[in-house]
C-alpha cells in the first residue's frame, strides 16, 4: 500500500502539522517504506484473534466521584504562553 | 577510588558508616558534570544548589539515624519524569521551558528516600528514537567513543552513569530505551513489568508501553534503586496493586536448576558475530553455574517491530495532541488566528521525528486504515503475548542478546527504518508487559560494551536480579569503566 502525496498532505491536516513542499516530500517516501514494513503484518494469520490494548489483565480501578486536585488555577496557568484574568489567552475565534 | 566511581552499595555503605559524606559525594559528581558534560552533554539542567541542598539534608538525616538505601545518592534523572522544582523538557523545544505544577510519584519516592537529584538526563525527544540524537538539545555522547551514540531514548542517563557522572540514573522504556542505552554504555538496566511503577506524572509517550526503571552499575544496584522507584499508585489507573517487594533480599546468588529459554528467532540474521559469541559465552558461563539452557521457538518475535511502530505511534499521535500552544509549552510568534496558532505551534515545537510518528500514528488510526492496521497490530500483539505465557511453561527466564549490534556512530542510522530495526530484540518486552533487564556480558574488538537481555514473567524482576546478580558474581565485565581523566 503506497502513499501518496495527497494522503500525506490530509493525515498532517488532521494532525495539525504543515509542511512545505520539500518536506511533504520526504515524509511521503519515508511514510510509504514504513508502511510497506507494517504490511509484513498481512502473513500473521490473526482470524479470531481478541485485540490486545492493554499489557497486564486487571479490572479498571474506581474511585469515589470526588475533586481531590482542585483549587490549583494559578499553577495550572503559570506555564501558559498566554493568559489573562484567569483564563488561557487565544486569538479571537467567534466574529 | 573516586567517590564519584562508586558503586551504589559502595556508596551507601560508605554513607552509613559516616566515612563520607553525600555533600562529598555529591560534590565528586558535580566537579565530574563541571569538567566533562561539556563535551559527554548527558545533562539538559544542572541544579548545583538544590542538588547540595538535598546532599546536606540527607546527612542531616543520616546523623539522625532515619536513612534508607537510597538517602544521600546523587542520581541523574531523566527529563521526562516531572519535576516541581526544575523545569522538564523532554528534550523538546515544545517544553523548553516547562516547570511542571507537580512531582511524579517516582519523583517523590526518590525524594521521600533522601536521594539526590543532579539535574535531568538528555534523551530523544519525547523519548522517541534510539541515540539521542532527535534531542533538541543534540545528541548525548557515549563516554566508551566519542564518535558513537549512548543509545536511546535513555541516553543522557546512561551517559552520565558511565562518565561517572552520578551514581545511578532513572530512565524510561518504551521499546528498549533503558537496555539498549544500558548494553551501549556497559551498565545495568531494567525494565520492570508494565504496571510495576507509577506512570503519573511522566510525560507519556505510548501510553500502553511506557515504563520507568532503574541504571545502574550493578544489579544489585538496580534492585536497590528499584525497590524505591516500585510502587503502586492510585493516581495511575494502569498501577499493579501488588507488595513491593525489597528486590536486593532476592539476590541469593544461586541460579542451579534455572531453566533459561533460548529462542532461536533472536539469533538470525542480523545479529553481529561479535555481539552472538559474547552471548553464548554468557550462556555458557550459566551453564556452568548450574542452570539449564532450553531450545525455544518464537516465530511472532519475528513480527514485533511492523506491530510496535504501528501500536506506539498510534498511542503518541494521540498523547501529543495536547500540545497545542494554549495551555502550556511552546507557542508561535503572532498567530493570525487559531488555526495558525494550532498548526504553527506544533510544526515549530516538534522535531522531525516526533512529527514522523505522529503522522505514523494519524495514518494508522484515520478513517479506512483503522481495521488494516491499527486493530491488526493489537491482534499480532496478543499472539506476541501468548507465545511468551507458552515459553514461560517451559522456563524461568529467557535469554536474548540485547541489541543487534554494539554502539552505532552518529549519523550512521540516518534511516529512520534502521534506527527502529536497533530495538528488535527488547520491544517484545513492551508489547508484552514483561520485564527485561540488560547486563554486561562483554566487549567487541573496538573495546565497545556488549549487552545481554534476560525477560522474566509478569512482576517476576526478582528472578531477573537475581540471575543477573548471580552471573556478576562469576564475572567482571559490568565492573569495567571508563576512565575520562
Amino acid at each position: 500500500m503506497s502513499v501518496t502525496k495527497e494522503t500525506v498532505q490530509h493525515v498532517a491536516n488532521l494532525a495539525r502539522l504543515e509542511f512545505n513542499e520539500e518536506e511533504t516530500e520526504r515524509f511521503t517516501e519515508q511514510i510509504s517504506r514504513i508502511t510497506d514494513l507494517m504490511d509484513e503484518l498481512g502473513k500473521l494469520p490473526t482470524e479470531g484473534v481478541l485485540p490486545m490494548s492493554h499489557a497486564v489483565d486487571m479490572a479498571i480501578p474506581q474511585r469515589e466521584d470526588v475533586v481531590t486536585n482542585g483549587d490549583t488555577r494559578e499553577a495550572m496557568l503559570a506555564n501558559a504562553p498566554e493568559a489573562e484574568n484567569g483564563h488561557f489567552r487565544v486569538p479571537k475565534v467567534i466574529e | 577510588m573516586a567517590l564519584n566511581k562508586l558503586t551504589l552499595r559502595e556508596a551507601s555503605d560508605k554513607l552509613a558508616a559516616k566515612e563520607i559524606s553525600s555533600v562529598e559525594l555529591t560534590q565528586s559528581c558535580l566537579d565530574q558534570i563541571e569538567k566533562h558534560d561539556k563535551n559527554i552533554n548527558a545533562f539538559v539542567t544542572v541544579d548545583t544548589e538544590k542538588a547540595l541542598a538535598a546532599a546536606k539534608a540527607a546527612d542531616a538525616r543520616i546523623a539522625a539515624g532515619n536513612a534508607a538505601p537510597m538517602t544521600g545518592i546523587p542520581i541523574a534523572h531523566k527529563d521526562i519524569f516531572n519535576t516541581a522544582d526544575m523545569r522538564t523538557t523532554c528534550s523538546s523545544r515544545m517544553l523548553e521551558n516547562f516547570v511542571p505544577p507537580f512531582d511524579a510519584t517516582i519523583t517523590t519516592n526518590l525524594r521521600e528516600a533522601g536521594a539526590v537529584i543532579l539535574g535531568k538526563a538528555n534523551m530523544d525527544e519525547f523519548a522517541m528514537g534510539s541515540s539521542t540524537e532527535s534531542s533538541h538539545f543534540g545528541a548525548s555522547i557515549n563516554p566508551w567513543d566519542t564518535e558513537r551514540t549512548p543509545g536511546g531514548s535513555s541516553g543522557g542517563s546512561s551517559a552520565a552513569v558511565a562518565a561517572n557522572m552520578a551514581i545511578c540514573a532513572t530512565g524510561t522504556d518504551t521499546g528498549g530505551s533503558i537496555r539498549q542505552p544500558a548494553a551501549f554504555t556497559n551498565l545495568t538496566g531494567m525494565k520492570p513489568t508494565y504496571g510495576r511503577c507509577s506512570r503519573f506524572g511522566i510525560i507519556a509517550f505510548a501510553s500502553s508501553l511506557d515504563q520507568a526503571g532503574p541504571m545502574a552499575r550493578s544489579a544489585e544496584d538496580a534492585a536497590m534503586l528499584l525497590s524505591v522507584m516500585a510502587s503502586y499508585d492510585r493516581n495511575d489507573s494502569t498501577s499493579i496493586n501488588a507488595p513491593v517487594p525489597d528486590y536486593t533480599q532476592a539476590l541469593t546468588g544461586e541460579v542451579k536448576g534455572l531453566k533459561i529459554g533460548i529462542p532461536s528467532e533472536y539469533f538470525g540474521e542480523g545479529l553481529d558475530d561479535e555481539v552472538r559469541a559474547a552471548v553464548e559465552a554468557a550462556q555458557a558461563q550459566y551453564q556452568s553455574m548450574g542452570a539449564e539452557l532450553v531450545p525455544i521457538s518464537m516465530p511472532n518475535s519475528n513480527y514485533a517491530i511492523p506491530t510496535y511502530y504501528i501500536i506506539a505511534p498510534a498511542e503518541a499521535s494521540s498523547n501529543l495532541a495536547r500540545y497545542d500552544g494554549v495551555k502550556y509549552g511552546y507557542r508561535c510568534d503572532d498567530p493570525r488566528d487559531i488555526r495558525d496558532l494550532y498548526f504553527r505551534s506544533r510544526s515549530e515545537g516538534f522535531g522531525e521525528e516526533v512529527k514522523r510518528r505522529i503522522m505514523l500514528g494519524t495514518y494508522v488510526l484515520s478513517s479506512g486504515y483503522y481495521d488494516a492496521y491499527y486493530r491488526k497490530a493489537q491482534k499480532a500483539r496478543r499472539l506476541i503475548s501468548n507465545e511468551f505465557k507458552e515459553a514461560f511453561e517451559k522456563v524461568d527466564v529467557i535469554l536474548t542478546p540485547t541489541t543487534p549490534s554494539t554502539a552505532f556512530k552518529f549519523g550512521e542510522k540516518d534511516d529512520p527504518i534502521q534506527m527502529y530495526l536497533s530495538d528488535i530484540y527488547t520491544i517484545n518486552g513492551n508489547l508484552s508487559g514483561l520485564p527485561g533487564i540488560s547486563v554486561p556480558c562483554g566487549f567487541d574488538g573496538k573495546g565497545l560494551p556488549i549487552g545481554l537481555q534476560l525477560i522474566g514473567k509478569a512482576l517476576d524482576e526478582e528472578t531477573l536480579l537475581r540471575s543477573a546478580d548471580a552471573y556478576q558474581r562469576e564475572t567482571d565485565w559490568h565492573t569495567r569503566r571508563v576512565d575520562l581523566g
